[in-house]
């Protein structure tokens, strides 16, 4: 699904990825864990093809096809999806019309039909009753005046809408209560199957018990430093990150 | 009839004996000579077989407009206008000058009709093909004529009103924008060709939107419009004037007039979108609009309210105001103003309180792209008997790249203590972050820009009438092409 081979990277001029190395097979679901400023939002923003945030070393595969020179969009319209560590506002424009612009731009760009407004309007509202929302969200303007749960609730409700073939989803669960957390995780599951995967990035464990991940990865410093099961976030949650940095800087 | 061909009957049912001015030019021509003087006027004043005091009122308009100086406080900037070297009067361009079928049609203009979502009959209509409507918009057309004349609506050329109902049109023309009131709307009280005129009975809701119509039947791209509309007492009326589609005009300058009359109780809703052909991107061929636009609410509780979106035109030159001298009267300006490449607009709109509990909103939404520049210049005028006045007024640029400009220059006159004039003004540019968010769910640059942008405009948009909010949605990001990336 997804190869990441010394992926390095820089944000105006400076090093922020320094030879990522990471792969992803299909089905499976790893977390990224570490410390504050190590490069996790990077690296998705780097997966996603943000402009300004330079490869200048190493490739990104996904699904056999090098991404590096590919448009944001392009990206998105292959399946690769990410949930936003900041949603952002978009004054004026309904949540729904944004989400029907999105699930057409992408059909288009698959050669697919676009969906007329009953098909769009039928699908959303299934989408949006499996995730508890209220209707009255789809109406307002994209994460305007949206509280900072809502707003994480409105990623998984694109996701669920685009049904992505690689999610990343960046600390989607920060800033949620005990049924949200739920519903967001019962949504990143509800996507899990075997041509699916997804790159969890989080700060707690506590996500982990609902989406359970086949790995778990330490970023830190730029690098994945260790890799290993579930257990390995226990570990961090006891230990904190000190083993990873505190090598770096000897 | 269609329009034209009604003109073309006109034009032909002018003998040469009612010609009585000892002027030269063939009557019979199907255009005025080059240039204006006294003569070229009486010459329209012929070919329309106007009425005496409508010439006197030309030819007085003519001699003011030879005194008057341009007006130079806007912030355009263009080269002096050579005012000898335009024609001002030509015939409707006969079926054989005009394209056969769409075939012959410019394909670039014939892909932006298609973005448009505009139906193929009316892509035929719209781009002038010669094509026989029998059996389709001409029977629509005598329909929606039916109809108003049902309830009384006189809707009409300007032309054909001056014959039908000479009376009210001498009653009203020129009292809301007065024959001097400024150059460019002096030249067309002296020139004007084309045009509308609407009234509404007493009590009578216009049972359409006077567009429908209006856009089957009644284009009128002329160069000196003149519109008059009069909503007598309770009455309500919808006008809907211009098009989606791109107008292309051999003839750069445009100098329309619009006067709005509302009587006690009545309320008439102005809409216009205006796209005409804003030259290449140095804005080289482009048209020149300097339109006055002026609404009265003469009448007490009536209401004016403007709506417009602007995107063509290399200039645009334009106030829509309101005069709310009837007590309890509304004014409301709701504005989408595009620039692009080398586009300059200057406009906004004047409400003038006169009458006790007046009050008057104003939208403006500017998007300014490429090296575009842009100003909002708004008057809120409250004079001292006018007790209880409210303004509100919400001034809003964005900003597409860091080559263009946008200002804005709010003046308020309020010279009574007791008003309530409120004034808010953002200035914003799309952030990077909202495009890659829309990037990322798969939607392409330019789709993003004009979803961000139409956000931006939606307050406005939503004042439209519900078919034309939607094709002024999709102009919008046709509008913006190519500001991006
Ligand atoms: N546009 C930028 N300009 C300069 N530095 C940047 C920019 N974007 C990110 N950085 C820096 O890159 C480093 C990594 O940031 P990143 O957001 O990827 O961290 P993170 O691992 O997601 O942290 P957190 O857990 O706090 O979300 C930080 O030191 C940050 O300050
Ligand atoms: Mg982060």
């Amino acid at each position: 699904m997804l190869e990441i081979k010394d992926l390095h990277a820089t944000v105006q001029g400076k090093e922020i990825l320094k030879g990522v190395n990471l792969t992803v097979n299909p089905g499976e679901v790893h977390a990224i864990m570490g410390p504050n400023g190590s490069g996790k939002s990077t690296l998705s923003y780097v997966l996603a093809g943000r402009d300004g945030y330079e490869v200048t070393g190493g490739r990104i595969i996904y699904m056999g096809e090098d991404l590096t020179e590919l448009d944001p969009e392009e990206r998105a319209a292959k399946g690769i999806f990410l949930a936003f560590q900041y949603p952002v506002e978009i004054p004026g424009v309904p949540n729904s019309t944004f989400l029907n612009e999105a699930v057409n731009a992408v059909r288009r760009y698959r050669g697919e039909d676009e969906l007329d407004k009953i098909q769009f309007v039928k699908m959303l509202r299934a989408k949006t009753k499996e995730l508890n929302m209220s209707d009255e969200m789809l109406k307002r303007a994209v994460n305007v005046g949206f509280s900072g749960g809502e707003k994480k609730r409105n990623e998984v409700l694109q996701m669920a809408v685009l049904e992505p073939k690689l999610s990343i989803l960046d600390e989607t669960d920060s800033g949620l209560d005990i049924d949200a957390l739920k519903i967001v995780s019962e949504g990143v599951n509800a996507l899990r199957s075997p041509e699916r995967s997804s790159l969890v990035i989080t700060h707690y464990q506590r996500l982990l018990d609902y989406i359970v991940p086949d790995k778990v990865h330490v970023l830190a410093q730029g690098r994945i430093q260790k890799t290993g099961g579930k257990e390995l976030a226990l570990e961090l949650e006891k230990n904190g990150y000190a083993d990873f940095t505190g090598e770096e800087a000897a | 009839m269609s329009a034209t061909a009604e003109t073309v009957e006109q034009v032909k049912s002018i003998s040469g004996e009612k010609y009585k001015y000892g002027f030269v030019t063939d009557i019979a021509a199907d255009k005025a000579p080059k240039g204006l003087s006294e003569d070229i006027v009486r010459f329209i004043s012929a070919k329309k077989g106007e009425p005496e005091w409508l010439l006197e009122w030309r030819l007085k308009a003519y001699r003011r407009w030879l005194e008057m100086p341009e007006p130079k406080w806007s912030k355009v900037d263009f080269p002096p206008i050579d005012y000898q070297q335009y024609h001002y009067y030509s015939a409707p361009k006969s079926d054989d000058d005009r394209p056969k079928s769409l075939d012959e049609v410019d394909p670039e203009l014939l892909a932006t009709y298609e973005k448009l979502g505009i139906p193929i009959k009316e892509q035929e209509v719209l781009a002038g093909v010669a094509v026989d409507y029998v059996f389709d918009s001409v029977s629509v057309a005598t329909t929606f004529k039916k109809k108003l004349e049902e309830v009384g609506v006189i809707f009409c050329p300007i032309s054909e009103a001056l014959e039908r109902c000479p009376d009210l049109v001498r009653k009203y023309l020129g009292t809301v924008v007065p024959v001097a009131d400024n150059k460019h709307a002096c030249l067309n009280s002296a020139v004007f060709t084309d045009g509308s005129f609407v009234y509404i009975p007493p009590g009578v809701r216009c049972p359409m939107e006077l567009s429908t119509y209006f856009r089957i039947n009644e284009m009128n791209t002329g160069q000196f419009e003149r519109t008059l509309i009069v909503a007598d007492k309770g009455s309500y009326v919808s006008y809907l004037e211009g098009c989606t589609a791109p107008m292309r005009d051999e003839n750069q300058l445009h100098a329309a007039v619009v006067e709005l009359v509302a009587l006690d109780d009545a309320e008439i809703k102005y809409s216009t979108v205006q796209n005409w052909y804003p030259g290449d991107e140095e804005g080289k061929g482009g048209i020149y609009n300097f339109v006055t636009k002026r609404g009265a609410c003469r009448g007490k509780n009536s209401k004016i309210s403007w709506t417009q979106v602007e995107t063509g035109s290399a200039i645009t030159w334009k106030y829509p105001s309101c005069i709310l001298q009837g007590d309890n009267s509304v004014g409301e300006f709701y504005s989408i103003a595009i620039t692009n490449n080398a586009q300059q607009a200057d406009t906004g709109t004047k409400m003038i309180h006169l009458g006790k509990n007046t009050t008057s909103r104003i939208i403006s939404k500017g998007i300014s792209a490429g090296k575009s520049d842009q100003t909002y210049r708004g008057l809120v005028k409250i004079s001292p008997k006018a007790e209880g006045a409210r303004n509100y007024t919400q001034c809003d640029s964005l900003l597409i790249g860091d080559k263009c400009g946008a200002h804005t220059v709010p003046y308020i006159e309020s010279k009574n203590k007791n008003a309530i004039v409120e004034h808010e003004a953002t200035t914003s540019t799309i952030s990077e972050d909202q495009l890659f968010y829309l990037r990322q769910r798969g939607i392409p640059e330019e789709a993003a820009v004009a979803l961000v942008v139409n956000g931006f405009c939606r307050e406005v948009m939503q004042q439209l009438p519900m078919e034309f909010a939607v094709e002024a949605q999709k102009l919008v990001g046709i509008s913006l092409e190519g500001s991006v990336g």
